[in-house]
């Protein structure tokens, strides 16, 4: 057995909508000065991704960022590949004021998958799920704890929450997307 | 008597017979159908008997506004109680139970309640059970109980489950008839985001039926037609959204609208939510709902048999059933006389129309005459029967009801005219206005509710705004609409107008609730002359259809009792849910496992695998203790405890909050979070810190870590995690701006094990990696590093007194960490323990917690923790406030321990008595208990408390009585109980 | 249930999604302060019927604290701004006095 456990034991399940427990990542939450080019410039080095504008979220083919706050990245690269990035990022922000940490392990990532994942989104939170452009990240309340999630494709999304709440998002986002609640609205 | 015509039904599939029961009795109906309609078919019209007489009842109505044909559905988890007969869909096995009879709906005890009905008038239950008080518990309210009441709640968990559904719109339409449906058509056309709602299951309202009946068409189409085509048209739309079976419950600020849908109640036990609660946001709100028709004040208003006329018309023409084979018609309007052409076409006689208006000339009643039906003009009447109406008294609608003819009947049709549905126009503040000439309150366009801009949020539209025509509801002026013009209807709230007191007591006004018009008189005349208070007095309205049938003649007959006009007396106010809506679909998913989030540390799964018993810390679940085979909980603490002292316990402190702060100004702001001085603490070092609140209460205490020489890491309590985050990102955010400092909450990034014993250090070597002895790592200090080749951060610090260790390591390396120690630690006795043994082995050594010994009126001073407050610092959040005299007072309780005389454990929360008593004769107290355990360690309770100067009476004995009438002696002792030199984890 | 836009992160929050921060632009009264100026500081609360700026915070999202003037009676949002700053924008003022003319910031009445 590995030492590294999910928080979510890769979790399945198969509903009108499939939720399981994304691959693991690794995760720098980045506090600074978003406008400032130099920042955009270390984030941009580490995550080969285009620094997203506000409520967006860039990819590469083995990152993405994600604007969290107007002065808060999150960065997910591969596994394994946090420590590296966060000590380059670390060092090409010297002096400027800023908080880089190493949060992997902090989160539970889910991902659904099917044709009505915006429904199941618009179960849980009180966001407008059908206007919600791919790949603009919404936190959010999820039920009721806070969650971000997004849309990376048409038929896919993703909903990451704190670590001990993993479950909680997971059961509710499980039975949302039990067959016969299926509500075709959208 | 009520019987199955044989003609077409308008919903019902003669050709598909469904099966239910009612009161065990089986019944066939057709699927279409509803309860009502099937029961009526099935020759039955007696479906409840009333709130307070019990009455004998029939439906009074074919739809939601139902108040009398209320049931029972379904069974065990399914049951529920008090559903609408009316407006409840027939489906294969439906089981019904009638309500409020004993032992049977035909033979029921309570009925000598009607007898005594004269001695039971409005307020009867304020007057009569008001003295002696001690008769309320015993007597009064269990005999009120016993006989009052509706449907008897269900038995047993609810079976079903339920969800929420999050919607937005620019516009969102309440009503699927020929009004909603045009708006929507039109909003559609112009490319806006719509939803179009409707709570019945089929589209069109009122006017199909009718339509079908007058010869009505709406651009050159009969009204079935026109609504087909327009639905059509708008499923072809892609903004639009339309959905029956849904029906808009409430209107709630900045556009919120609720929705109410009843996904599986025709399939019990499917594998679906039962319902599902919609929560809208829409950028405008349009209510097309359509109107109530009126009953009219007569007496026997209530037999069964006599009903609205536009129910008896949708019976027959909907689901071919008709209420009787003669049906008298009263009408004050137009409109009752399609309910009269309807029976005609179904071969159904209709002796007469008794129509209060002295002149009656328009274009439906000349159908009706020259059908040879009589109108008796500028009548009224009153309806007899036993149990059941058998016949009517016609008499001058002016008069006092000297009867001029009687008319054998077996079913009444009556209308009192139409008012328009205001009630999600007024949920959240839309105003009416009166309509003196139909008399109705209908929705002031001037006045709206006001949405987030400032504009009319809602827009009544239809018959809901107050129009009563085809073309004015479709609001289209290019759109050709054929209708008989209908001539203006006369208001008449009693019938006769000057009935005397015995027709009065015999005028129901709230079918439901048995409020008369005698009742809303005797109101008025005792003082209750507002209209909410007459209301609370009689119970008018408040039946579960809310008022939908009694609330414009109640008002009127107040009105005309206390001499004011009605729009002076105004309405009572309208709430949210239009129509009841279920619990379930309230509490949505959260129920069950996911009733509330529930947080799990990385190690949960262990604890649960390994006899943890939990406790709910916040959201949190922690193990209280680990039980093992033959023991209980208290050996499990006691053992947890000891090994703790005498070898080496390990702890899931995974829960304990961390927040980040760094920046060149965090030692700044650490200074000002914190009454300690913190920007002094040396990089590597720990420092136990307090922070108060602005009042100057302690609200939270932990370990400070300096990671680097801007860089803090805070410990928090476990509970003030995310509250202690949000209190340094508001001062930063609101107060001090100009602060270069960032936070993080990196509370479950890590998963921390204290490692506590005094061979904590012996397991930690085991695993290798790291030197941890007293000289490379000294109390008070933090170390990175690895351990067992896991990355780790070590801090040396101690909650138990004892040599310790907190290890964090990644969150999902937390399991394997824990795995090792226990690996490691196995022949050195390594096991775990909970919060028990944690809160025992801090008060053993005179630790305090928050929340136990702090309350929130607490400040650092009370628990002898001036060592932490700085007096260097010109200022820190709550400084200002301890210095308030209150918080200076020398009076102040203050922490001691406290030690019973006889070594048993004092009663936790107990307060110190004296033998004073204050002004109002209760014993004066001294103090109180706030942490009280028993120590395995000493053999002897152990509590702390605060004790008014407590420090300076070290020795004295205090008494706390205990709730069990025993009294309990203390001695005031300096709360640190064990190794007062602190020895122990200093090694 | 109110609809507030964050002036920080644009997003149009439902009322769930934030919380509640009582009334804005107080004065913090620290050590040296007077009893009176400290009371007021601390328990003295504007809860006007009509116009009122008051505090929120994006506790679901951003977790950005800001401002918003709403009309407490008609529910009317005349804007929202960020929170650091001692008095409202000139355009959220505007936008109060054409609603209610003589509205001035700080009226205790």
């Amino acid at each position: 057995m590995s030492d590294h456990a999910t928080p979510l034991a890769q979790a399945r399940s198969d509903g009108y909508v499939t939720v399981a427990e994304d691959a693991p990542r690794d995760m720098i939450q980045l506090k600074g000065d978003l406008s400032d080019p130099g920042l955009a410039d270390a984030v941009e080095r580490i995550a080969h991704a285009a620094m997203p504008g506000p409520l967006g979220l860039s990819t590469s083919d083995s990152a993405w960022i994600a604007w969290m706050a107007p002065d808060e990245l999150l960065i997910s690269l591969a596994r394994g590949q946090g420590a590296d990035a966060l000590s380059s990022l670390s060092r090409a922000m010297g002096d400027r004021h800023h908080l880089a940490l190493d949060v992997s392990d902090m989160r539970a990532a889910i991902r659904l998958e099917g044709a009505a994942v915006r429904e199941i989104l618009a179960k849980v939170a009180p966001i407008d799920a059908v206007t919600l452009p791919v790949n603009t990240v919404r936190r959010t309340r999820v039920a009721q704890v806070p969650a971000a999630l997004w849309l990376s494709g048409p038929r896919t999304a993703h909903v990451i929450c704190f670590r001990s709440v993993g479950r909680y998002v997971f059961d509710l986002l499980s039975l949302s997307a039990r067959r016969g609640g299926e509500i075709g609205a959208f | 008597m009520p019987h199955r015509l044989s003609r077409p039904g308008r919903r019902i599939d003669p050709a598909r017979a469904l099966h239910f029961t009612f009161d065990g009795a089986p019944h066939r109906g057709f699927a279409g159908d509803t309860l009502a309609s099937a029961l009526l078919g099935a020759g039955r019209i007696l479906m409840g008997r009333s709130f307070k007489y019990h009455r004998p009842r029939g439906p009074v109505t074919a739809g939601q506004d139902e108040p009398n044909a209320l049931v029972g559905l379904g069974q065990g988890g399914r049951f529920e109680p008090n559903q609408r007969a009316t407006a409840t869909p027939l489906f294969e096995g439906l089981t019904a139970i009638s309500q409020n009879r004993w032992p049977s709906l035909e033979h029921d005890v309570g009925s000598v309640n009607a007898r005594l009905s004269r001695f039971l008038p409005a307020g009867f239950y304020y007057k009569t059970f008001l003295w002696p008080a001690s008769f309320w518990k015993k007597v009064y309210e269990p005999v009120i109980r016993a006989s009052a009441g509706l449907g008897r709640p269900p038995e047993g968990p609810d079976a079903d489950r339920y969800e929420h559904l999050h919607t937005h719109c620019d516009l969102a339409i309440v009503g699927g008839g020929i009004a909603g449906l045009a708006a929507a058509l039109e909003a559609g056309r112009a490319g806006r985001r719509v939803l179009l709602m409707e709570q019945d299951t089929i589209w069109g309202g009122r006017t199909v039926t009718d339509g079908a009946i007058d010869g009505t068409t709406i651009d050159g189409l009969d009204p079935a037609a026109w609504v087909a085509r327009a639905v059509d048209d708008l499923s072809a739309m892609d903004s639009v959204t339309l959905r029956s079976g849904l029906m808009g419950a409430g209107v709630y600020d900045h556009g919120y609208l609720t929705a109410h849908e009843r996904v599986a109640d025709d399939r019990p036990g499917a594998d679906a939510p039962r319902h599902r609660l919609w929560k809208i946001r829409a950028g405008h709100i349009v209510t097309a709902t359509g109107g109530l028709e009126r009953p009219l004040a007569f007496a026997g208003n209530d037999l069964p048999g006599v009903m609205l006329a536009s129910a008896v018309r949708d019976y027959v023409c909907d689901y071919a059933v008709t209420p009787g084979r003669r049906v008298v018609i009263v009408t004050t309007n137009d409109d009752a006389y399609r309910t009269a052409l309807a029976l005609l076409d179904a071969g159904v006689e209709v002796p007469a129309v008794i129509d209060a208006r002295s002149q009656v000339t328009g274009a439906l009643p000349t159908r009706v005459r020259d059908r040879g039906v009589e109108i008796v003009t500028g009548s009224g009447l009153r309806a007899e029967g036993t149990g059941r109406v058998e016949r009517v008294l016609v008499c001058d609608v002016t008069g006092d009801g000297t009867p001029t003819r009687r008319i054998a009947c077996d079913a009444v049709a009556m209308s009192g005219g139409w008012s328009p549905v205001p009630h999600l126009w007024s949920h959240c503040g839309g105003k009416l206005t009166w309509n003196d000439e139909r008399g109705f309150f209908a929705p002031d366009p001037d006045r709206p509710p006001v949405g987030a801009d400032g504009t009319g949020m809602v827009s009544a539209i239809g018959t809901a705004a107050g129009h009563m025509d085809a073309a004015a509801c479709l609001g289209q002026a290019d759109t050709p609409v054929t209708q008989p013009v209908e001539r203006l209807p006369r208001p008449t709230w009693i019938m006769p107008e000057r009935a005397g007191p015995a027709l009065r007591s015999k005028m129901f006004l709230d079918y439901q609730n048995d409020v008369k018009v005698s009742d809303i008189q005797l109101a008025a005349q005792e003082g209750f002359v507002s209209v909410e208070h007459a209301k609370r007095y009689t119970t008018l309205g408040m039946a579960t259809d809310q008022g939908k049938l009694s609330n414009i003649n109640g008002l009127a007959v107040l009105s005309d009792a206390v001499g004011r006009p009605i729009p002076d007396v105004g309405t009572t106010t309208f709430r949210p849910p239009y129509v009841p809506i279920s619990m379930g679909s309230i509490a949505g998913e959260a129920r069950g496992e996911i009733f509330q989030p529930l947080r799990r540390t990385p190690l949960h799964d262990w604890h649960e695998a390994n006899g943890a018993t939990w406790e709910p810390v916040g959201h949190w679940r922690r193990p209280y203790c680990y039980t093992r085979d033959g023991e209980d909980i208290r050996a499990a603490v006691s053992r947890e405890i000891r090994n703790v002292r005498e070898n080496v316990g390990l702890l899931d402190a995974s829960t304990l909050g961390k927040i980040v702060v760094k920046g060149p100004d965090a030692g700044r702001f650490m200074d000002l979070l914190y009454t300690n001085m913190m920007s002094t603490l040396a990089v590597g070092r720990c420092r136990y810190g307090l922070m108060c609140s602005e009042n100057g209460f302690l609200m939270d205490d932990g370990v400070v870590a300096r990671l680097s020489e801007d860089t803090f890491l805070c410990h928090t309590t476990t509970g003030g995690a995310d509250r202690i985050h949000a209190h340094m990102e508001e001062w930063l955010q609101t107060e001090w701006w100009d602060l270069k400092v960032h936070t993080a909450n990196v509370t479950e990034q890590w998963a921390q094990i204290a490692v506590v014993g005094p061979r904590a250090r012996d397991v930690l070597d085991r695993l290798g990696g790291m030197d941890l002895s007293r000289d490379a790592m000294p109390f008070m200090t933090w170390s990175d590093g690895t351990l067992a080749d896991l990355p780790v951060r070590v801090f040396r610090i101690s909650f138990s007194g004892e040599l310790s260790y907190e290890v964090a390591v990644p969150a999902n390396l937390g399991r394997a960490l824990w795995d090792r120690l226990l690996e490691a630690g196995a022949d050195m006795g390594v096991m775990p323990y909970g919060t028990e043994a944690l809160h025992v082995l801090r008060a053993e050594k005179g630790f305090i917690m928050i929340g136990d010994e702090t309350d929130g009126t607490v400040i650092p001073q009370d628990l002898g923790l001036h060592w932490a407050i700085s007096k260097k610092k010109d200022d820190f959040i709550g400084k200002r406030g301890q210095q308030r005299s209150h918080m200076t007072d020398p009076d102040r309780w203050k922490l001691v321990g406290l030690e019973t005389l006889d070594g048993g454990v004092l009663p936790d929360g107990a307060y110190a008595a004296l033998d004073d008593r204050n002004a109002n004769g209760q014993r004066k107290t001294e103090g109180r208990v706030t942490s009280t355990y028993y120590s395995p360690t000493l053999k002897r309770g152990i509590a702390m408390g605060l004790i008014l100067n407590g420090p300076d009476r070290m020795g004295e004995t205090v008494t706390f009585p205990g709730t069990d009438g025993k009294v309990h002696t203390a001695r005031i002792v300096d709360p640190v109980f064990y190794d007062k030199q602190g020895a122990r984890q200093d090694v | 249930m109110l609809i507030l836009d964050c002036p920080y992160c644009g997003v149009r929050c439902d009322e769930t999604e934030l919380t509640p921060g009582g009334e804005a632009h107080l004065t913090r009264h620290g050590p040296g302060s007077d009893d009176a100026d400290f009371e007021r500081y601390l328990f003295q609360r504007r809860n006007p019927r009509g116009v009122h700026l008051e505090r929120w915070r994006h506790a679901y999202g951003c977790g950005k604290w800001f401002h918003a003037a709403r009309h407490t009676v008609t529910m009317q949002v005349f804007g929202t701004y960020p929170a650091q700053t001692t008095e409202p924008p000139a355009d959220i003022v505007e936008r109060i006095r054409a609603s209610d003319p003589d509205w001035t910031f700080g009226d205790d009445t």
